[in-house]
């Protein structure tokens, strides 16, 4: 498995062969808070970089999921939709949201390193 | 304008709370645990709020202003015991509502407590009307902490001796500490449970001890949980100048014995609505699933007619769902009518419900 990759809307990305799991960071979830409701992209959809793919909802608010790259969706964790909950739990591992078969694999090089990303988490939350 | 604190504003700083601007007050929207852990808290043991932004007004006199304040609220005040409280809201002629409020007649007159982003104008709109006859106080210098759940009255009663023979909506002074608390029997949750009112120097040291005896902070995210649970209304949300009382359902508010004479501002129209019904009236909603309607969301019958809005929507956590409030036209108003919410540009099924979504335990009476 490739390593962790981040973008700017707050997701994490691994890449495995053509196939790539895409999450919420933890950073994400503890700015967000009580995750009570998630909605995933439909499998066999095709999603464009940085276009919505998805919502959560804490019980504050509604944020938009983004995709960090280009694909179709091969699979969605019903798991996180039946328990939003599990996203506050284990952001970064059991709680993916959607795994897409990318077209183009260029679209990770943009993406933030972790060392990058924890400075970018730090100085926009500050 | 400089933003406003209250005088728990460190307390709740070293209790790591989220700030959030509510009404130019800098207060806890939550602390470490986050708003479903500090929601199930105060249903099952003992929540503090600091609702200390909240305005507390004091108007003095005698029998001359009930009559005056008769002319005003839609209460039967000549016949409310001293100590006791009263919900009841400030309205325009055309029975608008400019705020809600709890009024409690006190010996020396009646408190009442405003909403904080209506205080300031509630307390000009008062002065305009009661001219300079009686004295009023927004006291700045008293703290209001709200102490909520089935815990609260022996964790209070052990600092505050006495406060457990009040009943629900009413109140009396006590001495604490060298020192004269007002203390109501109410609440905003759903809970039993207390309003303390106290000056601002001794309020964090009156927080700390709740702590220690096992209550904990609760910030503004869990309170609007708790009260949307409870069925209840916030101002800005489902009250403001353009919905009347009726309209809200809550017509239980007003006194009966004011209905037949009115003689309060506002009480043509809520005389008028009050025989031919409102046009549009206020509900509980559950979308179905886990689909949650925030406030804004158009409400639509079977037909792609829109026939409402929602006003506040969230998860209930002690529900376990989505919950929401909304005018609904009245003919779409019964229990149990399927309505459509729009969300995301989707239509999603809902059902019209009777509040409350979670079930009061208030104490009734306990003498």
């Amino acid at each position: 498995m490739s390593e962790v990759k981040f973008s700017k809307e707050h997701e994490w990305i691994t890449l495995e062969g053509d196939v790539a799991t895409i999450g919420i960071t933890k950073h994400a979830t503890e700015m967000l808070g009580d995750i009570v409701f998630a909605e995933l992209p439909e499998k066999g959809s095709n999603v464009e970089k940085d276009g919505t793919a998805g919502v959560v909802e804490s019980t504050k608010a509604a944020s938009d999921v983004y995709t960090p790259v280009s694909g179709e969706v091969v699979d969605t964790n019903q798991a996180i939709v039946d328990d939003p909950s599990k996203i506050n739990e284990d952001p970064e591992g059991s709680a993916w949201f959607f795994k897409l078969k990318m077209k183009d694999q260029s679209e990770m090089d943009s993406l933030m390193n972790k060392e990058e990303y924890d400075k970018f988490a730090k100085e926009s939350a500050s | 304008m400089e933003i406003k604190k209250t005088s728990l504003n460190k307390l709740h700083q070293s209790n790591n709370a989220k700030f959030v601007e509510f009404a130019g007050y800098e207060m806890p929207i939550q602390y470490s645990k986050g708003i479903i852990e500090e929601h199930k808290f105060t249903r099952s043991h003992s929540g503090i709020f600091d609702v200390s932004h909240m305005g507390q007004l004091f108007i003095y006199g005698d029998e001359s202003l009930t009559e005056e304040l008769e002319k005003i609220f839609p209460l039967d005040l000549k016949n409310l015991k001293q100590n006791c409280s009263k919900y009841s809201f400030l309205m325009n002629e055309d029975a608008g509502i400019y705020d809600d409020l709890i009024i409690t007649k006190i010996e020396e007159g009646y408190l009442i407590i405003l909403n904080a982003a209506c205080k300031d104008k509630d307390f000009e709109i008062l002065s305009n009307l009661l001219g300079s006859k009686f004295k009023m106080n927004l006291d700045n210098n008293r703290s209001l902490i709200a102490i909520q759940g089935p815990k609260s009255v022996e964790i209070l009663n052990s600092i505050i001796n006495g406060v457990d023979q009040l009943n629900f909506m009413t109140g009396n002074w006590f001495d604490s500490d060298n020192q004269k608390l007002f203390v109501t029997r109410s609440g905003y949750t759903g809970e039993d449970g207390f309003e303390i009112s106290i000056s601002n120097d001794k309020a964090e040291k009156f927080v700390e001890n709740l702590i220690e005896k096992g209550a904990q902070l609760i910030g503004l995210g869990a309170r609007d949980t708790l009260r949307l649970e409870a069925g209840l209304c916030l101002y800005g949300h489902e009250l403001d100048i353009n919905k009347t009382p009726v309209e809200a359902n809550l017509r239980w508010a007003i006194s009966k014995s004011r209905l037949s004479n009115g003689g309060f501002i506002g009480s043509k129209k809520i005389m008028n609505q009050m025989q031919d019904g409102a046009s549009q009236i206020r509900v509980g909603i559950k979308p179905e699933g886990r689909l949650i309607a925030r406030e804004k969301t158009k409400i639509f019958d079977d037909t792609d007619k829109q026939i409402g809005e929602i006003t506040s929507g969230t998860f209930g956590p002690s529900v376990n769902g989505p919950i929401a409030m909304g005018y609904v036209n009245k003919e779409f108003s019964k229990v149990d009518t399927k309505i459509l919410l729009e969300v995301r540009g989707k239509k999603h099924p809902a059902n019209v419900c009777a509040l409350p979504f979670y079930k009061k335990n208030y104490v009734k009476g306990v003498n």
